[in-house]
C-alpha cells in the first residue's frame, strides 16, 4: 500500500518536473528542473526493479549532462557584453 | 494555447508512465514473482553440467557464468560481442568529437573564479567519486552497475576538477594511450579465448565460487577494461567540449 502511494507520488512529480522544465523562462532553472526530473526517474527505475539502469541514469542524467549544461550556460554571454 | 497543448501532451504521455508504474502484473512485489515463467530463471539456474539444480549464494561452484548479477552475466559474458560493438560506437563518437573540435587549445573562459573552499572541497570529492567509479567497475559481477556507469563516474570526477581548478587541463595524452590500450586488450582477450576454446570472447578462466570477488571468470577483467576505456573516452569528449580556439 505504501509502495503504491509512493509510485503515484513519484509519477506525478515526474510529470510536474517535465512540465516545469519545458515552460520555465530562465534557462538555468530549466536545467535544474531537468536534473531533478532525472533524480526522480532514478527512484522510478528503482521502483521498477532496475537498479542497473537507475545507477546509469543517476551518473549520466543528473551528473554529466547537468554539469555540461551548466558549463555551457556559464560560458555563454549576452550579445554586446564584453569578454 | 501553446502551453495548454504542451500540458495536455505531457499529461497523455505521463498517464502511460503512471499506468505502467502501477501495473502490478508486470512488476510484482518482492518475493511474489513467479520465476518459472521468466527467461532469467534458466540463466540463473544453469551450471556447467546443464542441470537445473539449486544455486546457493556463496556456496555454488563452477557455474556456467558464475556472476551474482545476472544482468552482468548477460552483458559481459553471453552477449560480450554486443558489448564490443557498444564500445566501438562510443569510440566512434569520441573520434568524431575529436575530429571536429580537435584544434582547440585553450580552456574555455568562465565568468566566475573558484575560491579556496571550492578548490579544496572538489579535490576531496574527486578522490571519493573516482574510488566509487573504480569500485563499481570492479564489483560489476556482484552488485548493480558495471563498466559503463563506473566509467561515467570516473569521467564526472575529471569534470569536477575542470569546474574547480582554473589552470587544470587533463593530461589528455595519457587518456588517449589508456583508451587505445584498453581497446586492444579487449580484442586480445577475445582472441585468446578463440585460440583456447574455439569461440571468440569465450570465457577461459575458472569461474570460482558464486559471490566472491575473484569469481565469474573473465567478467571482472572485461568490466575493468570497459570502465577504464569508457572513462577515458568520456573524459576526452568533455575536454574537447570545454576548450576553445585561441592562444
Amino acid at each position: 500500500m505504501l509502495i503504491n502511494i509512493l509510485e503515484i507520488v513519484v509519477s506525478f512529480l515526474l510529470l510536474l518536473m517535465a512540465f516545469l522544465a519545458l515552460t520555465s523562462k530562465s534557462l538555468i532553472k530549466s536545467v535544474m528542473f531537468l536534473s531533478s526530473l532525472s533524480m526522480i526517474s532514478v527512484i522510478a527505475f528503482v521502483l521498477m526493479k532496475a537498479p542497473d539502469v537507475a545507477l546509469t541514469e543517476a551518473v549520466i542524467g543528473s551528473g554529466l549532462v547537468t554539469s555540461l549544461f551548466v558549463f555551457t550556460l556559464l560560458a555563454t554571454r549576452k550579445v554586446g557584453q564584453k569578454q | 494555447m501553446k502551453k495548454l497543448l504542451a500540458f495536455v501532451f505531457v499529461i497523455v504521455l505521463g498517464a502511460l508512465i503512471v499506468n505502467h508504474l502501477n501495473e502490478n502484473s508486470l512488476f510484482t512485489g518482492f518475493g511474489d514473482a513467479v520465476l518459472a515463467d521468466r527467461v532469467s530463471d534458466s540463466y540463473i539456474n544453469r551450471d556447467v553440467q546443464g542441470g537445473q539444480g539449486e544455486v546457493i549464494f556463496g556456496e555454488s561452484q563452477d557455474l556456467e557464468s558464475g556472476a551474482a548479477n545476472t544482468v552482468t552475466a548477460i552483458v559481459a559474458d553471453y552477449r560480450s560481442f554486443d558489448t564490443l560493438g557498444e564500445i566501438t560506437v562510443l569510440f566512434i563518437s569520441s573520434l568524431g568529437v575529436a575530429l571536429l573540435l580537435g584544434q582547440s587549445k585553450k580552456r574555455i573562459g568562465l565568468e566566475f573564479r573558484p575560491n579556496f573552499m571550492l578548490k579544496i572541497g572538489s579535490r576531496a570529492l574527486f578522490a571519493i567519486i573516482l574510488m566509487t567509479g573504480v569500485f563499481i567497475s570492479i564489483h560489476g559481477h556482484l552488485t548493480p552497475g558495471g563498466g559503463f556507469p563506473g566509467g561515467a563516474m570516473i569521467a564526472s570526477s575529471v569534470l569536477l576538477l575542470y569546474l574547480a581548478d582554473d589552470e587544470f587541463r587533463a593530461k589528455m595524452r595519457g587518456f588517449k594511450v589508456l583508451e587505445s590500450t584498453m581497446g586492444v586488450l579487449y580484442i586480445l582477450l577475445g582472441v585468446v579465448g578463440l585460440f583456447i576454446t574455439g569461440i571468440f570472447l569465450e570465457n577461459f578462466i575458472d569461474n570460482g565460487t558464486l559471490g566472491s570477488l575473484f569469481s565469474a571468470g573473465m567478467i571482472p577483467i572485461i568490466y575493468v577494461i570497459i570502465g577504464l576505456k569508457v572513462g577515458s573516452e568520456i573524459s576526452s569528449v568533455i575536454d574537447h567540449f570545454l576548450s576553445e580556439e585561441g592562444a
